[in-house]
């Protein structure tokens, strides 16, 4: 993909991905036969669940876990729930899996209609959590860490992406709505939208304040993004939200505008589809499609050892299953040959100091790596600034030993993480 | 979910930039290159010998220490070859097949090995085994002995052993340009001037090496024979003389910048290469030895974990 450059003396310039002047209309996947949608909560069979296999459902119809908890998800097509089971994300998470068989003809649930009249913070997050772009309301209603701030961030944070571009390009007058909606519901005037220099123009239309953010990776991410746009610098191990500010992505803000003003809750996903070729293409898809249908219809092979990356090339996730659905935050999906799959090696840490010259926030890789490698991950926090680590990967990138330097620090905090829990449960 | 295909499934990021330790290697030994050609023409089929020897067994005792500690092959990683490659070129071409040996041994062994390999070595390797047979066999780093049967064309003596005996009236003989084409005994790879600085600027240039600590060591020995010169013009040499003669540029490109025994914060690394120079030039002018540049990096590899502590602060740090 991106390759070292003859000059090794200067740091590496690695940039995202700009968008066309004119952006192509995005190729419309038809709706598969199946879908399958995740509950944001573990299953377990002998939760009185309120949902049975064989249940009709309708386009846009809320299906909430049980009577005694919140979560839910909005279906994305018309018909039959044909399985519902466990399903086992990254790093563990566990989801409730719902399974859809399809019908031919296509029903909208108008439930959340009757309340677009007055959009009410409870509104959207009884309706509004799973619609493409992945908004999240939670945080408004958490009295330990008002928000004042909202950055609508128009700049897909990972490389080859465009799909946020896209969606300011192509649906501001979406996002002016948008816009409006949440400050009504949050009462938080404050808020600021954020995209690459070339779509400053095209931001403004969408009423909220712009700003730019740069076009060198890793800069739109979060916490670089405070740092530019808002002059604040997170500290180590906490999060932008700690701080007042949360981020919202243009096609979420869009999805919101879209969903208040017709009166039906958006269920289609744009993504970026990045073929073995490196060949970049828009794709609208359900929520819920399995990637297998997207790979059928740009007729590309899949074959053994091959990899499919949901999200992008540094901070996505590969995926074990081509039965895996598009889901509310899958802004890209790329399919890598067996022969480009990047492999990590055995080697230790040579201390050559490419990641130390690379790393936006200076963490001493180096040194790191060699706790975490050890499994010392209190001491790699304590000392080594495991939590000021912003996630971009590059250490991995540039990694002149092929280490898995970035997956370590993943895991590293997970690890910590759930020792916090653990801790915090038995006392 | 039958008949599935297996996919790889592995931790982001999914793309690399091709950098590896063979490149490494392999273009470290690229650029020593010239250098060393020059050496085989001056001195003939002894220096091929020496060099062919010292690569094959610094090969031979990695593959035998990959396989007493059951682990993978690692000698196609080229970082082992190197090791014989730069140990080589600090011999003399007359160095006896034993001494090269050995040497290999100590270097891949003792220097490597024995601190959990690649990585691991708080020593630059070729220098430890270096400094091992330098103590042991002083004789044979003798290089106005060891290369007393070749006529060149040149006065054949050691410059830095000139000065060290006559003062500046010793090397009236070396001219600048003259050092810089090699022309004066030494190492087999370490005299041909030109030589090495063009494979210097190749590395920093290809980032292969850090420039911060090449360019710090050569002004650290800059400055400090400057000084030493202002002070006493007769009994000491000029700063130009101490740049090209010795181990000075070899040190300076090939040997302080080993990836594992030296620092990689930027100021660190000038105190490291500044450190590694003043001393050099200090052991030269005062010490015992006739060159410094062994024992001055093999003691800035020492206090390099301490140096390097000196870190930018990590964003949103709180202290
Ligand atoms: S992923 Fe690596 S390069 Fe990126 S911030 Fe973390 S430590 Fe630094
Ligand atoms: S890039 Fe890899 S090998 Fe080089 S210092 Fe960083 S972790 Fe070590």
């Amino acid at each position: 993909m991106i390759k070292r450059s003859f000059i090794g003396l200067a740091k590496p310039l690695i940039e995202y991905q700009a968008m066309d002047v004119t952006p192509l209309e995005p190729q419309e996947i038809s709706i598969p036969k199946k879908v399958t949608l995740f509950i944001d909560r573990p299953y377990n069979h002998r939760d009185s669940i309120l949902l049975n296999i064989g249940d009709q459902v309708k386009t846009g119809q809320k299906l909430s876990y049980s009577e005694d908890s919140d979560a839910y998800v909005i279906s994305t097509v018309t018909g039959t729930i044909s399985s519902i089971s466990s399903f086992i994300g990254d790093y563990g998470k566990a989801y409730t899996a719902i399974s859809i068989d399809v019908d031919e003809n296509e029903e909208t649930d108008d439930q959340f209609k009757e309340l677009i009249e007055d959009p009410t913070l409870d509104t959207a997050s009884n309706y509004l959590s799973g619609v493409p772009g992945n908004p999240c309301f939670k945080i408004f209603s958490d009295p330990e860490r008002p928000i004042n701030t909202i950055i609508v961030s128009g700049a897909d944070c990972d490389l080859l992406i465009t799909t946020n571009q896209y969606v300011v390009k192509a649906h501001i007058n979406a996002i002016n709505n948008g816009v409006r909606v949440l400050k009504k519901i949050t009462g938080i005037d404050n808020i600021l939208i954020a995209v690459p220099e070339n779509l400053m123009q095209d931001a403004v239309a969408s009423g909220a304040e712009v700003r730019t953010v740069d076009s060198e990776y890793p800069s739109a991410l979060p916490h670089l993004m405070m740092q530019t746009i808002s002059g604040q610098v997170v500290p180590a191990g906490k999060s932008c939200e700690d701080l007042g500010v949360c981020f919202f992505s243009t096609e979420a803000v869009a999805s919101i505008g879209k969903a208040f003003n017709e009166g039906s809750i958006p269920v289609t996903k744009t993504l970026t589809f990045i073929d073995k070729n490196g060949e970049k293409t828009l794709v609208s898809a359900r929520i819920g499609t399995p990637v297998s249908e997207i790979i059928k219809a740009f007729n590309v092979t899949l074959n053994e050892q091959d990899r499919i990356i949901f999200g992008g090339p540094m901070t996505g996730s590969s995926i074990y299953s081509e039965d895996y659905p598009v889901q509310a935050d899958t802004d890209a999906i790329i399919v890598q040959d067996k022969d480009h799959v990047a492999l990590v090696s055995e080697y230790p840490c040579i201390n050559c100091g490419e990641c130390i010259r690379i790393c936006p926030v200076n963490v001493p890789v180096n040194i790191l790596v060699r706790f975490l490698e050890a499994g010392q991950y209190e001491e790699a926090a304590e000392h080594y600034d495991l939590y000021s680590c912003i996630e971009c990967g590059l250490c991995s990138f540039v990694c002149v030993s092929k280490m898995p330097v970035f997956h370590y620090i993943k895991l590293a905090k997970y690890e910590l993480d759930r020792i916090s829990i653990a801790e915090a449960t038995n006392a | 979910m039958l008949n599935q295909k297996k996919l790889i499934v592995s931790h982001a990021p999914f793309c690399h930039d091709g950098s590896s330790i063979s490149v490494r290697s392999y273009h470290m030994m690229i650029a020593a290159l010239p250098a060393v050609l020059f050496g085989f023409f001056q001195y003939g089929i002894n220096a091929v010998g020496v060099v062919a020897l010292s690569i094959s067994f610094a090969i031979i005792w990695e593959l035998a220490i990959n396989k007493v500690t059951k682990r993978s092959i690692s000698i196609g990683d080229g970082n082992t070859a190197l090791i014989g490659l730069l140990f080589a070129m600090l011999l003399p071409a007359t160095s006896p097949w034993w001494l090269v040996i050995t040497g290999t041994f100590v270097a891949v062994v003792i220097g490597k090995h024995i601190f959990g390999g690649i990585g691991g070595n708080p020593f630059n390797p070729v220098l430890i085994g270096l400094a091992i047979l330098m103590v042991s066999w002083k004789d044979f780093f003798d290089f106005d002995q060891a290369l007393l049967n070749y006529d060149l064309g040149f006065a054949m003596v050691y410059p830095l052993a000139a000065v060290k005996h006559l003062g500046t009236p010793g090397i009236e003989a070396f001219s600048t340009g003259g050092l810089l084409l090699g022309q004066q005994s030494g190492g087999i790879g370490a005299t041909f001037g030109l030589g090495l600085i063009l494979g210097g600027i190749y590395l920093i240039v290809r980032g292969f090496i850090r420039w911060e600590i090449s360019i710090s060591f050569l002004a650290g020995i800059f400055i400090t024979a400057l000084l030493f010169n202002l002070n006493n013009p007769t009994l000491h040499a000029g700063p130009l003389f101490h740049l090209f003669t010795g181990y000075t540029l070899i040190g300076a490109f090939f040997l302080a910048s080993e990836d594992s025994s030296s620092p990689v914060n930027f100021i660190p690394m000038l105190i490291y290469g500044a450190g590694a120079g003043i001393m050099t030039v200090l052991v030269r002018n005062l010490g015992s030895y006739v060159d410094g540049v062994v024992f001055a990096i093999l003691l800035m590899n020492l206090i390099n974990p301490i140096v390097d502590k000196i870190r930018p602060k990590a964003l949103g740090k709180v202290v």
